[in-house]
């Protein structure tokens, strides 16, 4: 038997339990920290949109969570292997486990306290501020923002491969650039005309199915003037990776003047357009 | 023992040999590119597009053609233009309309003056429903409906390339080259018989309703 089994739980044996929780108790008052105000600032995706703070605030705090477990592993692992490794040249088992209830007690209470607690702060984040965190809610949102019908409606329209923007309180005109007024709610109508696709307006903190014969809404309120990135995040053919656009966050007189030039660009192909709808079956199919 | 593990050894190495080949000879495999005709400081290129290509791999599917240095007709959809140059598109469009699954896309836009020139009609609109295909460059922001041909017209084409003395519309338009890269082209009409909401087959495939634009 070699000196460690010997003299585990000795009374010459050190308190490793003692010292392995000061060294993680050390390392966490260090790390947790710089987590949050040194690492924390650049995890993604930013300020641009109240949806992208909240999802920040969250992506920080789990990290932040998750620095003391990764640790007290990492502490743990780095202990046994400085301590408890087997030292000479002959190879003998260590002291057999026999169980600990208070530890497996401890164990399963903490990790259901955090996974429950995880559950609730991203449940109220979901129905909070931030009305949905910029996902797609489906056809009747659980929460929108106040006087959802009055503030900006954006049909975005998934086809292959190309995204378009009707806007009905505008006349209906189509457009395939987007620019969205800074600080003003926006609803986005995301559909599509063929298969499903996926809007992603990344700096938005926005991501909706596009789904024909479906409107998936989603809420964001831009905070930036700042340009924002759409991509397809759902694999739809060919040119699916080149499904992106960018858009333009711009002040309520600049977002005004926009749609004005929009509507008067694209005032001929207007007429042909169907009435707006929430979606839309296209004609003609005859080739499909 | 040996054997079975030979035997084992040999048809994964099979498997793994027929995927790389799959793989390689997707990446590796592309249609020619036609570079365009330069005179007068401006570029041209001249297209064809046909209800059915009338020759294997495929000679059912719908498909564009592009005119060589030499006046010969090839299947590409790969196009040479250089950069910073007015580039002039002429389309002989032989197929019949299927029209336009968004409508929005009847709009003619980026080309100089927003315009095309149908038959000799100069439009910044073409109706949805005459559309057959389109010549649609999303990053240039460029896209131009075509017209299809009247469904009872006669000497209809039924194999590329098509002659000009069959039924056809004669589509121009002009745009300036963007600076040197490389830019997804496509059709906008799902004009793809037999597949899936017309958006299968040569919809997906290069060569055929796709291709790119080489600035050089």
């Amino acid at each position: 038997m070699s000196a460690v089994a010997h003299d585990a739980g000795g009374p010459g044996e050190p308190r490793h339990g003692v010292r392995i929780a000061t060294i993680w108790a050390v390392a966490t008052a260090v790390c947790v920290p710089l987590m949050i105000w040194v690492v924390g600032p650049h995890i993604p995706p930013y300020n641009g949109s109240l949806q992208t703070k909240e999802q920040h605030d969250v992506n920080v705090t789990l990290a932040s969570l998750a620095v003391p477990i990764l640790l007290m592993i990492w502490v743990y692992f780095g202990y046994s292997i400085a301590v408890f490794r087997q030292r000479g040249t002959v190879i003998v088992d260590g002291p057999p486990d026999t169980g600990e209830p208070r530890i497996q007690v401890l164990w399963v209470a903490v990790t259901s306290v955090l996974v429950l607690g995880l559950a609730i702060y991203g449940t109220i984040g979901l129905l909070g501020a931030s009305k949905g965190a910029g996902g797609g809610q489906g056809p009747n949102p659980l929460v929108k923002p106040e006087n959802a019908n009055k503030i900006l409606q954006v049909q975005v329209i998934g086809q292959q491969w190309l995204w378009t923007y009707r806007f009905p309180q505008y006349g209906g005109v189509e457009t395939p650039n987007l620019e969205l007024p800074v600080n003003e709610w926006v609803a986005f109508n995301v559909t599509s005309l063929d298969v499903i696709h996926s809007f992603w307006a990344y700096e938005l903190g926005v991501k909706a199915d596009a789904v024909p014969g479906s409107n998936n809404i989603a809420y964001a309120k831009p905070l930036r003037l700042e340009s924002f990135q759409v991509r397809c995040a759902e694999l739809c053919g060919i040119w699916h990776g080149h499904m992106n656009m960018v858009g333009q966050v711009v002040t309520k007189a600049q977002f005004a003047s926009w749609i004005a030039s929009q509507d008067r660009k694209y005032a001929g192909v207007t007429k042909y357009l169907p009435p707006y709808a929430p979606y839309y079956y296209p004609v003609p199919l005859r080739r499909g | 023992m040996a054997r079975r593990v030979a035997l084992t050894g040999s048809v994964a190495i099979v498997l793994i040999a027929a995927v790389l080949f799959y793989l390689l000879d997707f990446l590796f495999t592309a249609p020619p590119a036609i570079s365009a005709v330069i005179s007068g400081g401006e570029a041209h290129l001249t297209l064809q597009t046909v209800p059915s290509y009338g020759h294997a791999p495929d000679p059912d599917w719908v498909s564009y053609l592009a005119k060589d240095q030499d006046g010969h007709w090839v299947h590409t959809t790969i196009y040479k233009v250089p950069a910073h140059t007015l580039v002039t598109v002429t389309v002989y469009q032989y197929d019949t309309a299927t029209g336009l699954r968004n409508p929005f896309l009847g709009q003619v836009r980026g080309t100089v003056g927003g315009v095309a020139t149908y038959n000799g009609k100069v439009l910044s609109v073409l109706d949805p429903n005459d559309a057959s295909h389109t010549f649609t460059v999303p990053d240039l922001g460029i896209s131009v409906a075509l017209p299809g041909v009247n469904n009872n017209a006669p000497n209809q084409c039924s194999a590329a390339p098509c002659p000009l003395s069959e039924a056809h519309t004669t589509i121009t338009f002009s745009f300036m080259s963007p600076g040197p890269g490389t830019y997804r082209w496509q059709c906008f009409v799902p004009c793809a018989a037999g597949f899936y909401l017309g958006n299968g087959g040569p919809m997906q495939t290069l060569g055929w309703m796709d291709g790119e634009i080489e600035v050089t």
